[in-house]
C-alpha cells in the first residue's frame, strides 16, 4: 500500500512536531516524493545527521513501500 | 567483526572515494545513482564503484553499516558522506569542493554540459 503526502508528513510531525513541511509528488505515483523539512532540531546537527532523523521517521517503508524521498534539511 | 562487515570495510577502505551505487558508471541503473556520478565527473573525481545489485549481501549490509536505508552512498577517506541529496546539496554550495581540498584530493571541474 502506497504513501500519501499526510502519511509521510504525520510520520515526520511524530520525530518532529515543530517542523515545517512541504512535500511534493515528484511523479504522482506516490512513490517519489521530495520533502523540504525546516525544524529547530536540526541546529547544529551535519546533514547526514538531520536526514537520519528523517529516515529513522520514515523507519521501515523507506525504500519497500516508498521507492524514494528526496530530502532537503533546514536548520530553524 | 563479522565476516560481511569486514569484507564492507575493505571496500570502504579500497580508494579514497568509494561509491556504492545501483549499476556501474557507464550503466547506472537508478537514477540517483546516475545523479551522483554526474556530480563525480563534473567535478573529476576519482573514484571506485561497488555495484550493489551484483551482491545482495553488500545491498543490505551497507545500510545497516552506515545506518543509511538507501543507496547509492558516499564514501570519502572512510567516512560516509551521504546519499544523492546530500551530494547534490554539496555541489550546489560548494561543500563538495571544502570537502575534497581537506581531503587532499584533486579535482578538476569540467565545463562540458552535463
Amino acid at each position: 500500500m502506497k504513501l500519501s503526502s499526510e502519511d509521510i508528513v504525520e510520520m515526520i510531525k511524530k520525530k518532529l512536531p515543530d517542523a515545517k513541511i512541504h512535500i511534493e509528488d515528484l511523479r504522482g505515483d506516490n512513490d517519489h516524493y521530495h520533502a523540504t523539512i525546516e525544524s529547530k532540531k536540526f541546529k547544529g546537527l551535519s546533514k547526514v545527521q538531520q536526514h537520519k532523523i528523517v529516515y529513522d521517521a520514515i523507519g521501515h517503508h523507506m525504500g519497500t513501500t516508498l521507492h524514494a524521498l528526496m530530502l532537503t534539511t533546514k536548520e530553524q | 567483526m563479522t565476516d560481511l562487515k569486514k569484507k564492507i570495510s575493505d571496500l570502504i577502505s579500497s580508494d579514497d572515494v568509494v561509491l556504492f551505487m545501483k549499476g556501474t558508471p557507464d550503466f547506472p541503473q537508478c537514477g540517483f545513482s546516475a545523479n551522483v556520478i554526474g556530480i563525480l565527473n563534473y567535478f573529476g573525481v576519482k573514484f571506485s564503484s561497488i555495484n550493489v545489485l551484483e551482491d545482495n549481501e553488500i545491498r543490505e549490509g551497507i545500510k545497516e553499516f552506515s545506518d543509511w536505508p538507501t543507496i547509492p552512498q558516499i564514501y570519502v577517506k572512510r567516512e560516509f558522506i551521504g546519499g544523492c541529496d546530500i551530494l547534490r546539496e554539496m555541489a550546489e554550495n560548494g561543500e563538495i569542493i571544502q570537502l575534497l581540498e581537506k581531503n587532499n584530493l584533486p579535482y578538476k571541474i569540467t565545463d562540458q554540459a552535463q
